[in-house]
């Protein structure tokens, strides 16, 4: 297919389609509107369905339902909206049940702002809901990562049986790009749902899409076997991009949008005649926790910035992973603001400043 | 640029087909003729990426903006001011609407019909053959009866916008071309300009040489202000 031009919103959701996503349930909010817009259009003229719920935590519902069925579905939303959904979210994890579900992250607490945002980190990637148990969170910084993110996710979610949730924010969502639908690069063996509730015939045991353990044991062990899977994840799912780490003397963690806003940074820094490296975790959970730990160990980094459109989150992650070997500096705008080029800029002067001293 | 004789000019079409930037630079065109120019942000579907951003470039070349109540604020009320309706009081100047995207958007313009009533008006129809669900002659077509029937306004004039942002060369232009030749075909509606950066542009065909409209690019994203990096 050749490239398209698109939006943030509708890419994520031409993706979800292209990836056999037949569901949509959702409630709207900005800034992820185009989403549900789409796919009200598409999904009829491909046999699908797209129901507009009555609220958030209806519609989280309806894809614990759709996914119980063993169907292809997501649903998307914006922060306070994504607030709504973590008792489902929490079920769906507790049930084993494979769906994406996408953020587009706008400021907050509270009802915050429509401007992009990256404060839902500690509510992606520690739970957000009740219980133990982890999403696999997947933060594109392009329109094209986007795209093969939400298709990829589509097959972690069945693979994995657990929720997937695509963490952009709304710059991500309303800005546009060139993009192109191609085939993922990489096949998966997935397993068949023999799980999924579709009607007994009598030809296989009863299924149970369930999330309710009355003996504690039970409930422990039933933990205790997500819990290996997730370990399973973390080895395999790691996906992290290093950019300009060789020789650097400082390098920026940073994700999604703000990424994009650091790689120009670090081309100005080049030009000032400073060595910065990014390190972008393309994961957020699992955490390319390794990455950090070898490139702590390169003598040349002396220090590490995160950098993100929140007051720091993911710098907590960041610090676990270089565990003291290095010092650890933060910058970040919240409320919706972006971050400056050349404010970042000016912050790692200061740490070079600082550690080369 | 041809002669704009008309005062009142809208620009509506599809979201993302490059209403806003075309706005943008048809009113700083005009105003470097010599023309007094009003523009009227009326996009009440776009949270960002949309006229009122370039506030300062519009104001530096003379031109009057008038936005949305809130705009650029995190309050989502698509509310509109009463400033707008002095367009239509005071003639002295040229206004250009620019129109959020699809349907939705141009519903924005119905509130001002008995005044569109009162003197001819300009209305572009901006197409980008390279966004999907306006890909085909027949979605063209459906998007624009429906922008009508939301407007209760009649598209005067068609411009091929077809691009791929930055990727763009000449063949996607080219290939924009006849399906919106199709278009205008089948509902005899003239295409009044091809647009695109100049680099572009300056490639067009002698046959469209009258047609070429090369712009420049006002919205970026915030790695890419030059003014920052």
């Amino acid at each position: 297919m050749s490239k398209v031009l698109m939006k943030g919103n509708e890419a994520i959701a031409e993706a979800a389609i292209q990836a056999g996503c037949r569901y949509f349930f959702g409630y709207p909010i900005t800034p992820q509107n185009e989403i549900p817009a789409y796919m009200a259009k598409r999904l009829p003229e491909v046999g699908g369905c797209f129901i507009q719920a009555e609220s958030e935590v209806s519609a989280i519902n309806m894809v614990y339902g759709a996914a119980g069925a063993g169907a292809r579905v997501m649903t998307s939303s914006s922060s306070p909206g994504i607030s709504l959904k973590q008792e489902g979210l929490s079920y769906i994890a507790g049930a084993e049940l494979p769906c994406v579900v996408v953020n587009m992250v706008r400021g907050g607490p509270g009802l915050g702002g429509i401007q992009p945002a990256q404060s839902d980190y500690f509510q992606a990637t520690k739970g957000g809901g009740h219980g133990d148990y982890h999403l696999v969170v997947l933060a594109p910084s392009t329109i094209q990562e986007a795209v093969d993110l939400v298709m990829e996710g589509f097959d972690i979610a069945d693979q994995y049986r657990n929720p997937v949730m695509i963490l952009g924010d709304g710059m991500l969502g309303q800005m546009m790009e060139p993009v192109e639908f191609r085939p993922l690069s990489s096949k998966r063996e997935l397993p068949p749902k023999t799980w999924a509730t579709t009607g007994y015939t009598g030809d296989r045991p009863r299924n149970i899409i369930n999330s309710l353990f009355i003996d504690p044991q039970a409930l422990e062990e039933h933990v205790k076997r997500i819990y290996r899977k997730y370990e399973e994840i973390k080895k395999k799912e790691v996906k992290v991009e290093c950019y300009n780490c060789e020789d650097a003397e400082i390098i920026v963690a940073a994700y999604g949008t703000t990424a994009r806003i650091v790689k120009s940074v670090i081309q100005k820094a080049k030009r000032e005649g400073m060595n910065v490296g990014l390190i972008r975790p393309i994961s957020l959970w699992p955490f390319p926790t390794s990455t950090f730990e070898e490139w702590a160990q390169r003598e040349h980094v002396k220090a590490f910035m995160s950098v993100e459109m929140s007051m720091g989150q993911m710098v907590e992650d960041v610090r676990l992973s270089v565990n003291g070997r290095k010092p650890v500096y933060f910058y970040g705008r919240t409320g919706g603001m972006v971050p400056e080029p050349n404010a970042i800029l000016s912050e790692i002067k200061k740490v070079i400043g600082g550690v080369s001293r | 640029m041809q002669q704009e004789n008309r005062r009142i000019i809208l620009f509506t079409g599809h979201f993302g087909s490059g209403k806003t930037e075309l706005a943008i630079n048809y009113s700083i065109k005009l105003t470097r003729q010599g023309q007094a120019v009003t523009v009227v942000d009326l996009d009440i579907v776009n949270p960002f990426f949309r006229s009122s951003e370039v506030r300062d470039v519009l104001e530096k070349e003379g031109i009057r903006l008038l936005s949305p109540n809130f705009v650029g604020t995190t309050v989502d009320v698509p509310s509109l001011p009463p400033e707008i309706y002095s367009v239509f009081q005071s003639k002295n100047s040229k206004v250009i609407f620019d129109v959020g995207g699809d349907d939705i958007g141009a519903t924005a313009l119905g509130r001002y019909y008995p005044y569109f009533m009162q003197e001819p008006y300009r209305m572009f129809f901006v197409i980008n053959a390279r966004r999907p669900l306006s890909s085909t002659p027949e979605q063209i077509i459906e998007m624009l009866k429906a922008i009508e029937s939301h407007s209760r306004l009649k598209v005067t004039d068609l411009i091929n916008n077809t691009n791929l942002m930055y990727e763009t060369n000449l063949n996607h232009l080219l290939e924009g071309q006849e399906i919106v030749e199709q278009v205008s075909e089948k509902l005899n509606i003239p295409i009044a300009y091809i647009s695109g950066v100049a680099e572009v542009i300056e490639q067009l065909p002698e046959q469209y040489n009258k047609k070429g409209f090369p712009i420049d690019i006002y919205l970026h994203p915030p790695w890419d202000r030059e003014d920052e990096v």
